[in-house]
């Protein structure tokens, strides 16, 4: 059976399985639309948040990242793992207390203020939405691999996929399904690295590996990586070479952006208890840590091998791979494969029938390719979103688990898309239409919005996902900044303070997303357009902060603003207080009422 | 609900162990995994030092267990003040 057929049996496979459940758990009220009717186990919800957390970003994409700089995207591991310690603490337990549905819900009653809970519908929507374009950009990149497509044909596909997926369950479909769908993410993403790492450093536990010996030479696989990086012309792996000040905030602007996202809080609303929503926190980070503590050796040990693969006669002082070997022998089909995706591609510039892949612009090595007759870098593209998916291929592992790779990476964003578009959906038809503009909407209206929300989220994200941002972990990084500045503050300050009203909460939120945004577009283009950026994060407006970094200081901004106004305007009342009283306790947490 | 002077207290006893946890979060993450880094270098851990194993390991592990131990406490707290669910 050819490759091909292989992933299309896998990925046909494990979609089949995602649809027959959400068919079975199809949503019937709006109760079970939103949050599952409240009967999930700590375990479950646990996974299915994992499932939903880890995105094209956390599966495709990071590892990638991280194998191209090393220590210095270390921040991505800290900061999508640490935002869960805020969440369990500050926010996950009080907010299934108050045990509404929706994250504006909250911020709406607390700050007693219809209009609160516009703005941070808002905040949401833009957040959520660029979370979306970034899934986007991965979604492109797996259906063009597994397809054997162009990225552009590949997003397009992807996008009615995704579409099709999240209409057809609400919460509880997507509960179980997500399920599932962890159970082949991480499978698909833990069998190549287990695989990878026995052969690299004979040990099984890819985290163990990676602090290991690499068997091929007897030194350790980081200094044997260090040694054989910087032959090449690069920056040593391990060493830290990011502006200090930039990575601070980018690992804050991460963990406090993961804390702020609704899809991600919207899940511990649908756990029985107060005391399961601390748990519930802790399992999620138990199933995520599986992926996070293997993808830097996913990393580092695809980073090798690539290096050794364009190196084959011991390293750059022997001779480089030929075109020949690349065009002929199997362990390079992965280079043909994924020349096809536009993500991937070599040009013999010197026409010596190698290809030589090389840091050109160090200057170390300018007269060494002087002398050899090299004329620049010959690997001319390598798309970092391609690492994981490509990785089996590299390694030259059985078809059968490249087939799985492909299925995982597509579990992985579709997951989290439709989480998104739920969240989406539902700040639309339950808090802005419901809420705001038309309380006696019926039913099947409310859920017809809902449906329409998806549909437009999804038209802009794919559109936007033409012209990404970034890679997809940096345009989900961005969606992250946007989230921490304006969601999270104003709900740990709903919670842990009495003395926030409510124009001092909306002037927060208005203030810390105006802010970040203002700062995001001024680098990334005006509505992510290409070209119409003013600045670029290689030269940043303040100092050395880039734009994917901004969050932490856009939610300084907003607490800030916050207390200042709220200390110049009238205190809140005493039934807000009573609220956040009762909050802050768990006896007393019902089923949720919708009102 | 029981009396305020009881949440009162629970609620600091909960805002003190979350005081905790959090320096113990800033400390191996901001701190071990990147301020204190050079501090840390002459610990060697396989072909690197500590600094790199807590920013790319370490970190996560000592995140799962401040989320554990926080509510395991937690769930002492509410029962010793009389505020968990029946």
């Amino acid at each position: 059976m050819s490759q091909f057929a292989i992933n299309l049996l896998f990925v046909g496979t494990s979609f089949a399985l995602y649809i027959a459940i959400a068919i079975w758990a199809r949503a019937g009220s709006t109760s079970e639309f939103y949050a599952a009717g409240r009967g999930v186990h700590p375990v479950t919800n646990g996974m299915a948040t994992a499932a939903d957390w880890m995105s094209a970003a956390s599966f495709i994409s990071m590892a990638g990242l991280i194998a191209f700089t090393g220590y210095d995207n270390s921040s991505f591991l800290m900061g999508w793992t640490g935002g869960y310690v805020l969440l369990a603490l500050l926010l996950a337990p009080y907010l299934r207390k108050f045990g509404k549905f929706t994250v504006s819900e909250f911020i709406g009653d607390r700050f007693y203020s219809p209009t609160a809970r516009i703005v941070a519908v808002v905040c949401l929507i833009v957040a959520s939405t660029t979370y979306v374009i970034g899934q986007m950009t991965g979604v492109g990149v797996a259906f063009g691999r597994f397809l054997e497509i162009s990225n552009t044909a590949g997003l397009l596909i992807g996008a009615c996929v995704v579409f099709a997926y999240a209409v057809l369950g609400g919460m509880k479909g997507v509960t179980y399904t997500q399920v599932a769908q962890y159970c082949v993410l991480i499978t698909a993403y833990t069998i190549p690295a287990i695989f990878i790492s026995l052969q690299l450093t004979g040990n099984p536990i890819p985290a163990l590996g990676l602090f290991g010996d690499h068997v091929a030479s007897g030194e350790p696989l980081l200094a044997k990586l260090d040694a054989v990086v910087t032959e090449l012309g690069f920056k040593e792996y391990t060493a830290h070479h990011a502006d200090t000040l930039n990575m601070v905030l980018f690992t804050l602007s991460l963990m406090i952006g993961t804390a702020g996202l609704p899809h991600v809080i919207m899940r511990f609303f649908t756990v029985p208890k107060v005391s399961d929503a601390r748990w519930s926190a802790g399992w999620a980070l138990v199933f995520i840590a599986l992926l996070y503590l293997t993808a830097p050796a996913v990393g580092a040990m695809a980073r090798l091998n690539i290096s050794e693969l364009m190196w084959p006669n011991g390293g750059i002082s022997g001779e480089a791979v030929t075109t020949q070997q690349i065009e002929n022998e199997a362990e390079y089909d992965w280079m043909a494969t994924w020349q096809k995706t536009g993500l991937l591609d070599w040009e013999d510039k010197n026409g010596d029938g190698k290809i030589q892949f090389y840091n050109d612009k160090n200057e170390d090595l300018q007269a060494m390719a002087a002398e050899k007759g090299w004329e620049g870098n010959e690997l001319t593209k390598f798309n970092r979103d391609i690492l994981v998916l490509a990785n089996p291929e590299i390694a030259n592992l059985p078809s059968w688990v490249i087939g799985l790779v492909a299925a995982g990476g597509l579990a992985a964003a579709l997951s989290t898309a439709a989480g998104l578009l739920l969240a989406i959906s539902s700040a639309v038809s339950h808090d802005l239409i419901k809420g705001a503009l038309n309380p006696n909407i019926t039913e099947k209206n409310e859920l017809l919005s809902a449906r329409i929300a998806m549909g437009v989220a999804i038209a802009v994200a794919t559109w936007l996902g033409l012209n990404p941002p970034g890679f997809a972990a940096q345009t989900v990084a961005l969606a992250f900044g946007l989230a921490a500045a304006s969601i999270f503050p104003a709900l740990m300050m709903g919670i842990f303070s009495t003395k926030i009203n409510n124009t001092g909460a909306v002037a927060g939120m208005l203030a810390g997303l105006t802010v970040t945004l203002v700062y995001i577009f001024l680098h990334k283009g005006w509505l992510f357009i290409p070209g119409t950026n003013s600045f670029t994060d290689a030269d940043p407006l303040l100092g050395t902060i880039k734009s994917t970094s901004f969050g932490a200081i856009g939610a300084a901004v907003n607490f800030a603003v916050a207390y200042a106004v709220s200390g110049m305007t009238k205190p809140i009342p005493q039934e807000i207080k009573d609220l956040v009283e009762s909050v802050r306790v768990p006896r007393g947490a019902g089923t949720a009422q919708d009102h | 609900m029981s009396d305020n002077s009881s949440n009162d207290a629970y609620w600091k006893a909960n805002v003190r162990i979350i005081l905790i946890s959090l320096v113990i979060w800033a400390l191996v993450s901001f701190g071990f995994g990147i301020l204190l880094r050079p501090m840390l270098a002459g610990i060697s851990v396989g072909g690197s030092d500590l600094g790199f194993w807590f920013a790319q390991q370490g970190s996560i592990l000592v995140f799962l267990a401040l989320i554990f131990n926080y509510a395991w406490q937690m769930n002492k707290l509410d029962i010793a003040h009389g505020v968990d669910e029946e």
